[in-house]
Order: structure tokens, then sequence, then C-alpha cells
């Protein structure tokens, strides 16, 4: 049996789920990947042709502009492949503090001027490793991932990036390989940090733990494998509303690669648009007013369980 | 379909403690203290309790504690090395007993 909807859970809590100040605007610049990942709550993939356009990309400049906000976070799919993310970048970065690009970085090796860029404005790179063991890690990102991605590590390590000192953040994304949580993020870093220097020469700044979230190709797995309701149910189990006062909704604006605005990238991935409207970014003069509504549904769950997202991301229970 | 061992009773694990509640709560202090991290990692002994949940043949320890060391971040290789060191000391244990067979037979041959 499935839990009661999220909405629901936090009201009779006596709790709830309002925006903060925006400090962040990420960007979804597409759905083309170069990876069908099973865990992507976007369903992104090698066959999707979404891809934002050159005049969205300004668009959504001038709104970050506009906004106020601190930080670029950039997304995907796999933004690498979008030909005006270099574009974004140039014109963000004048009023930046911070810009991070997540990516799988699998074509980073093959785009030495785009690390260029990266490297000139000092774009942070959260990239996605889900196991040290390549089967494990392939078994979600497909075959012959692993290798490539060590082997991207050390091209970047080469560039300096995760490498200490050198102000190049490369920070790695965690994201379990089925329907679990993962629970110590300071254990799993220090680990992942031993065995991929011992065993493969690479380093890294942070590691971030995350939850998978049950949409897209993740929901579809959940159903198919009989672990959705089991899954939600260890969401609901590990509610925290330290979590949720965390929650990254409160404090981003996401936008998609249309350009239309959403309160997180999960909302846009079931199409959950922020305030209940469909705005363009154009539209919009400033950020989302501090105590603004958020748009929720069950996937919600996900961000309130344990440490959520941005309480470092991992599950205490 | 009947069976002694559902996945459903797992979670009835305190009831136990309801006709015995101080030794039930004795109990589940002194296991919530060994499973906390000490010199050893919680991960570290995740795995031990797996390994040690294949020799006592626990359905219940083996569920739980094949959850425990996905979620504290233990991959399938090294799960399946701690069930073989389990197999290993079981299988051992028969092996070395074979010394009490070859010193009785000799005892008693000629």
């Amino acid at each position: 049996m499935r839990p009661v909807a999220f909405e629901t859970f936090i009201t009779e809590s006596g709790h709830r789920l309002e925006r903060g100040r925006a400090t962040a605007l990420q960007v979804n610049m597409g759905l083309a990947c170069n990876l069908s990942c099973g865990h992507c709550h976007l369903s992104a993939g090698p066959g999707r042709k979404e891809m934002m356009s050159a005049g969205t990309a300004i668009e959504v400049a001038r709104y970050f502009r506009r906004g106020g906000f601190d930080s670029l976070d950039i997304t995907g799919g796999a933004p690498e492949m979008n030909p005006n993310l270099p574009g974004l970048i140039e014109v963000a970065a004048v009023d930046a503090a911070k810009i991070i690009v997540r990516s799988n970085l699998l074509l980073l090796p093959l785009r030495p001027a785009l690390v260029e860029l990266f490297r000139g404005h000092r774009v942070e790179i959260t990239a996605s490793l889900p196991s040290l063991s390549p089967a494990q890690a392939e078994a979600q990102r497909g075959p012959g991932f692993f290798e490539r991605f060590i082997g991207a590590m050390k091209y970047l390590n080469g560039q300096g990036y995760g490498v200490e000192g050198s102000g190049l953040a490369l920070n790695l994304a965690v994201n379990p390989v089925g329907a679990f949580l993962h629970s110590s993020q300071s254990e799993m870093e220090t680990r992942f940090r031993r065995e991929l220097a011992r065993k493969h020469g690479v380093s890294f700044n942070r590691l971030l733990a995350f939850t998978n979230v049950p949409l897209g190709r993740f929901g579809q797995w959940l159903e198919s494998s009989g672990n959705h309701a089991g899954y939600l149910n260890k969401l609901a189990g590990l509610y925290n509303r330290c979590a949720l006062e965390g929650a990254m909704c409160r404090y981003q604006v996401s936008v998609n690669w249309e350009g239309y605005l959403f309160d997180c990238d999960f909302n846009l991935a079931q199409g959950l648009y922020s305030g209940g409207e469909r705005i363009h970014v154009s539209q919009m003069e400033n950020a989302p007013e501090p105590g603004a509504p958020i748009a929720m549904g069950d996937h919600c769950y996900a961000c309130a369980a344990g440490s959520g997202f941005t309480c470092g991301g991992a599950v205490t229970g | 379909m009947e069976t002694y061992y559902k996945p459903s009773d797992l979670p009835k694990f305190p009831d136990v403690g309801k006709d015995a509640p101080e030794l039930a709560k004795k109990f589940f202090s002194y296991y919530q203290a060994v499973f906390a991290e000490g010199a050893l990692t919680e991960r570290e002994k995740s795995l031990i309790a797996l390994a040690v949940a294949h020799a006592v043949q626990c359905p219940y320890c083996i569920d739980a504690y094949t959850q425990a060391c996905l979620e504290k971040g233990s991959n399938m290789e090294e799960m399946t090395e701690a069930l073989h060191v389990s197999v290993a000391i079981r299988g051992g244990a028969s092996l070395v007993h074979g010394v009490q067979m070859r010193n009785t037979a000799e005892k008693i041959s000629m």
C-alpha cells in the first residue's frame, strides 16, 4: 500500500512547504544525453531531441541577472551536447558568483575547448558515479561506462579539476543503484576518495550522496520491478522536517529547455509548473517571493527523506 | 501460501519485547550499540552481520543486512566476498573435524 499523498502527509504533520529566498537558477538545457541511465527522473537519452535554443539561453541569462541569483546550476540530459552551453556560461559568468555544470563526464575529454572555458570561469563540475563497482555502475549507466568515466576523471585531474588547491572543483554525486537509500555520506566520501586514488589514481573534491526520485525511467523501473510502493513507504518512513526545510525547491528556480519555470528539476520532470502557471522566463521580472507556494507531488517524499538533497544529501534516518 | 517465514514479519521484531520489556530494552540497546561506529565502521559491521546471517541462515537477517550493506555503500563484490568468508569458515569447520575422524580411525585401526 502506498503512503498518503505528500501534500496531505505534510499538512497532517502540521508542516508547510513554501519558498525562501531563491539564490540559485537551475537550467535544464535539454533531454538529449549520451547515456540512458536507469535512475534518470527525466528519461533523458540519445533518442531525445529536446534542446534549449540560443534565444531561450539568452532569456535565461537575462533572467539570471534580473532575478539577482547567486549561482547558475546547469543540468540536462547532457548539457555538453547543447551547442548553446558555452554562450550561456560566457554571458552568465558576468553576474554569477558560482556556475555548476552537472555532467556524466564522458563527453568532456572530447571537448577540450569547453573544458578550457570551464577552467576560465571556475565552473564547478558535479559528476555522477553510482558505485565503485564497475558492474553496479554499469547496471545503472550502461556498458563501458566505468572505464570511460575513470578516463575522464584522469583527464580532468590533468586539467586541475579535483586537485587540491587548484580552485577547480570536481564533485561526485552518488545515486543508489536500486530501490534503497544511502546512509552515510561522510563514510562513503572517505571510501570513494581512498579507493579511487588507490585503484585508479584519480581525485575529487566533495561527494554528495543523493536519493533516487521515483519519476521517469527510475519510476518505471520501480513499477516494473514491484518496488514502487515499498520505495515510497521507505521514503515516507524517513521523513525529516529538517530535510524539508532545506529542500532545493525553496531556494532555487528551475527552467526547462523551452524556458518555462518550475520549482525544481523533479517538478519539471512531472510538468508541475511553478505557482501552477505556465510562465516563460522572459515574462518573469524577479525571483519568486519568499512565502510563495510550491507545487508538490509524491516524488517530494525523496527530498524530505533523511537529510534530503541539500542537507548534504545523505540519509540519516 | 503458509510459511514460517514472511517478510512482513520482520517489522514485528520489537513485538518480542511485549512480555519481557526490560530484557528487550537491554537487548535492543546493546544491539544498537554494537552496530554503532567504533573501531569498525558501520559499513564494515554490516558486512560482518551479512556473513554471520548466512552462517546462521536467518532469512530476516539476510534481508535486513543485504539492504543495510547497500545503503551503507557496499557493492555486490564486497557482499559476495563476505558471504564466501562465512562459507569458508563453515566448510573449514566441517573439514577440520576430519582430524577427529583421522584420530579415531588411527586409534582403532591396525
